[in-house]
C-alpha cells in the first residue's frame, strides 16, 4: 500500500465506518476492510477509477466533493479521510466544514508548498514547483489551493476544527522524523481533526 | 460494436406456480387461484445453485430477454448485456427472467381467464403492488430449486422490484442493480401515467375492461393504448436524443402539410404505437402502471436496516439524460442505503438517450455492470 495510506490506516479505529474522500481505485478502503474490520464508501469522480473500485468490491459512489457532499447525511459515518485532495477542492474552508458535519472525525493529508525544496525552486529557480507531492506543471495540476503547513493552521481555525494529531511526512510519504521547522522541512502532513 | 456472443435459439417455458390448494396471497388481501408464469433461462446452473442472476423487466418487458425465438431474426429485450462474454455471462451464471403477474406475455394477468367466471378477468383482476411481483419471483426460484441470488438486477421497473426484493427478503440477494429505477415516483411521473390510463379508459372500444369479451363487439382500446404508448415513448428518450435521432427531417423528401404524418418523429412515434397493440394488452398497461404510483419501500422504517443486516451489495445507476426517473430519484436511494449502512455504490452514466439508455449497450454502463457482478 502507498506509504502516505499507510499513516492514515493507523488513525482509523477498528470496526469504524469511514468515507473516504477521493478514493481512487479504493486502496485505503480495502486495506481498512481488511486490516481492520472497517466498513466504509469511497468518492471519487474518475469513471475509470470509480470503475476499478467497484471491481475490486469496493463501495464508491461518483459525486463531485465541491458540490454534492450533501448527499450524505449529518454524522452518517464515523471518519472521513480527504487523502491529497484537499487542495484540489474548489473551496477547502467548505470542504473541511463538511466533513465535520458528515462524521465526528476526520484525517486530511496534504503536501506542503512551504517545504524547503518547493521554496527552493520558487524563491530561486523563479518557477511554480514540481516534486513528487506536487507532480504535475501548474497548467496542468489539479491542485488550485496550495498551501503551507502554517496556512493549514490557519484555515483549521477559521473552520473551527481541532486537531488532535499531526503526522509530518517525507517525500516518499513515510512519517518525517523532522523535530523543529516542520512549515520548512516536512514535505507534507497528514491532520487528525475533530470537531472544535 | 457488441462485446461477447448471443446465447442463441432460446424458448419461453410456463410453468403454474399457484394453484387452488396453493392460491396467491397478494399485498392487497386479495387471492388469485391460479397463477401461470412465463420464463427464460440461460447458461447453466452450478452444483450448489449459487450461479442464479435474475433479471426483472421493466413495464413492457416480458420474458424473452435474450437470444432467438425459433424461427425469428428479433433478438431479446436484453440480449446485447447477456451471453457468454457479456456482462451477464452466460458461460458464469444462470441467468433467469420471467414475465410479470399482471402482464400479458405468458404470465397471468387481467387479460387472462379467469377460472371463477370462465371469462378474462378484465377489471375484475385484482391491484397488484411491486411487493406481488416478488412473491411470485420467488415462487419461480423454489420452483428451479434456488434458495439463494448470485444478482437481482433490474432497470427501471425492474430496478423497482429489485429493491423491493432486497426490502423483503434481503437474505436472498447477494447483490442488488437497482438502474435508472424509482423508489417514489414524483407528481409528474405519476401525471404521465394517468393521462397514458385515461387515453386508455376513454377510448369506446375499452367498454369498461371488458373489450375481450366474445359477447362485446368491440375491438379494444387500439386508439387509446396507442396513445398512450406513444407519448410514453417521449418520455423514455430525451429532448437532444429525439434531436439526434429525427432533428426536424420530413418523413419524405418535401413537407406534405396538413395534419397527417409530416415530420420524422411523428412517423416514428405513429410505429412505435401500433407495434406496440400486437404484443401489448391495455388492461395489462393499466394495472403495471398503477403499481409503480403507490411503490414507497422506504416508508418502512426497517427497510432499510433490514438490508444492511443481510449485507447485500448494491449498485444503484442513472442516466444524465433521463428524465422520466431522472437522476435524482436514483440518489434518492442511494442516499437512505447510504445513511442506513448498506454497502452501495453509485454512477450518473452520461448517455443521450434518456431513460431507453438502460436498455442500450453503453461501454460505461456496461462495463460498470460487470465490474461490480465480477467483484470478489
Amino acid at each position: 500500500m502507498r506509504t502516505d495510506l499507510d499513516v492514515i490506516a493507523g488513525m482509523v479505529g477498528a470496526e469504524s465506518r469511514v468515507l473516504d474522500l477521493g478514493c481512487a481505485d479504493g486502496e485505503l478502503l480495502l486495506h481498512l476492510a481488511k486490516a481492520r474490520g472497517c466498513r466504509g464508501v469511497g468518492v471519487d469522480r474518475d469513471p475509470d477509477q470509480v470503475v476499478a473500485a467497484i471491481g475490486r468490491g469496493v463501495s464508491v459512489v461518483e459525486l463531485d466533493i465541491d458540490t454534492q457532499l450533501s448527499e450524505f447525511s449529518d454524522n452518517s459515518f464515523d471518519v472521513v479521510v480527504l487523502s491529497q485532495t484537499l487542495q484540489a477542492t474548489r473551496r477547502p474552508d467548505r470542504t473541511v466544514t463538511e466533513m465535520m458535519r458528515i462524521a465526528p472525525t476526520g484525517i486530511v493529508s496534504v503536501p506542503n508548498f512551504g517545504w524547503w525544496r518547493h521554496r527552493l525552486q520558487l524563491g530561486v529557480g523563479g518557477r511554480m514547483p514540481v516534486s513528487k507531492s506536487l507532480p504535475n506543471p501548474w497548467y496542468s495540476t489539479p491542485n488550485i489551493h496550495l498551501a503551507t503547513l502554517g496556512d493549514m493552521d490557519l484555515l483549521f481555525a477559521a473552520a473551527g476544527v481541532a486537531v488532535r494529531r499531526r503526522v509530518l511526512l517525507s517525500p516518499d510519504g513515510s512519517p518525517s522524523t523532522v523535530r523543529f521547522g516542520s512549515n520548512l522541512l516536512a514535505s507534507g502532513a497528514t491532520y487528525l481533526i475533530e470537531r472544535g | 460494436m457488441s462485446i461477447g456472443s448471443s446465447v442463441g435459439t432460446t424458448q419461453t417455458h410456463v410453468v403454474e406456480l399457484f394453484t387452488p390448494d396453493n392460491p396467491l396471497r397478494l399485498s392487497g388481501g386479495a387471492e388469485l387461484a391460479q397463477v401461470e408464469v412465463a420464463y427464460e433461462t440461460y447458461g447453466e446452473l452450478n452444483h450448489d445453485a449459487s450461479n442464479a442472476i435474475f433479471v426483472c423487466h421493466a413495464l413492457t418487458g416480458d420474458a424473452h430477454a435474450a437470444g432467438f425465438h425459433e424461427g425469428s431474426t428479433k433478438p431479446g429485450w436484453w440480449d446485447n448485456i447477456i451471453g457468454p462474454g457479456r456482462p451477464l455471462d452466460t458461460d458464469r451464471w444462470f441467468v433467469i427472467c420471467p414475465n410479470l403477474l399482471g402482464g400479458c406475455r405468458g404470465t397471468t394477468g387481467p387479460s387472462s381467464i379467469n377460472p371463477a367466471t370462465g371469462r378474462a378477468y378484465g377489471m375484475e383482476f385484482p391491484l397488484l403492488q411491486i411487493s406481488d411481483f416478488v412473491t411470485v419471483h420467488r415462487a419461480l426460484l423454489d420452483h428451479l430449486g434456488i434458495e439463494k441470488l448470485y444478482a437481482g438486477i433490474g432497470g427501471s421497473m425492474g430496478g423497482m422490484q429489485v429493491l423491493q426484493w432486497a426490502v423483503e427478503t434481503p437474505e436472498q440477494l447477494d447483490r442488488a442493480l437497482v438502474i435508472a429505477a424509482s423508489s417514489r415516483l414524483t407528481a409528474q411521473n405519476i401525471a404521465f401515467s394517468a393521462v397514458a390510463r385515461q387515453a386508455i379508459m376513454r377510448d369506446p372500444g375499452f367498454a369498461g375492461g371488458r373489450y375481450l369479451d366474445d359477447e362485446i363487439d368491440v375491438e379494444g382500446p387500439r386508439s387509446g393504448l396507442a396513445i398512450a404508448r406513444m407519448m410514453a415513448h417521449i418520455t423514455y428518450l430525451s429532448e437532444q436524443g429525439l434531436a439526434e435521432k429525427f432533428g426536424r427531417r420530413f418523413q419524405h423528401e418535401q413537407s406534405q402539410g396538413g395534419f397527417g404524418v409530416d415530420f420524422a418523429v411523428e412517423s416514428y412515434l405513429d410505429h412505435q404505437g401500433s407495434v406496440f397493440l400486437d404484443r401489448f394488452d391495455a388492461l395489462s398497461y393499466l394495472y403495471l402502471t398503477r403499481v409503480m404510483d403507490y411503490f414507497d419501500p422506504f416508508a418502512d422504517p426497517e427497510a432499510v436496516a433490514r438490508i444492511a443486516a443481510a449485507g447485500v451489495q448494491c449498485l444503484v445507476m442513472s442516466f444524465d439524460t433521463d428524465w422520466r426517473f431522472n437522476t435524482e430519484h436514483s440518489r434518492r436511494i442511494v442516499r437512505q442505503l447510504v445513511d442506513g449502512g448498506v454497502p452501495t455504490s453509485f454512477r450518473e452514466i452520461a448517455s443521450p438517450w434518456g431513460h431507453d439508455s438502460f436498455l442500450l449497450e453503453l461501454d460505461d454502463y456496461h462495463r460498470t455492470v460487470a465490474a461490480f457482478l465480477g467483484a470478489p
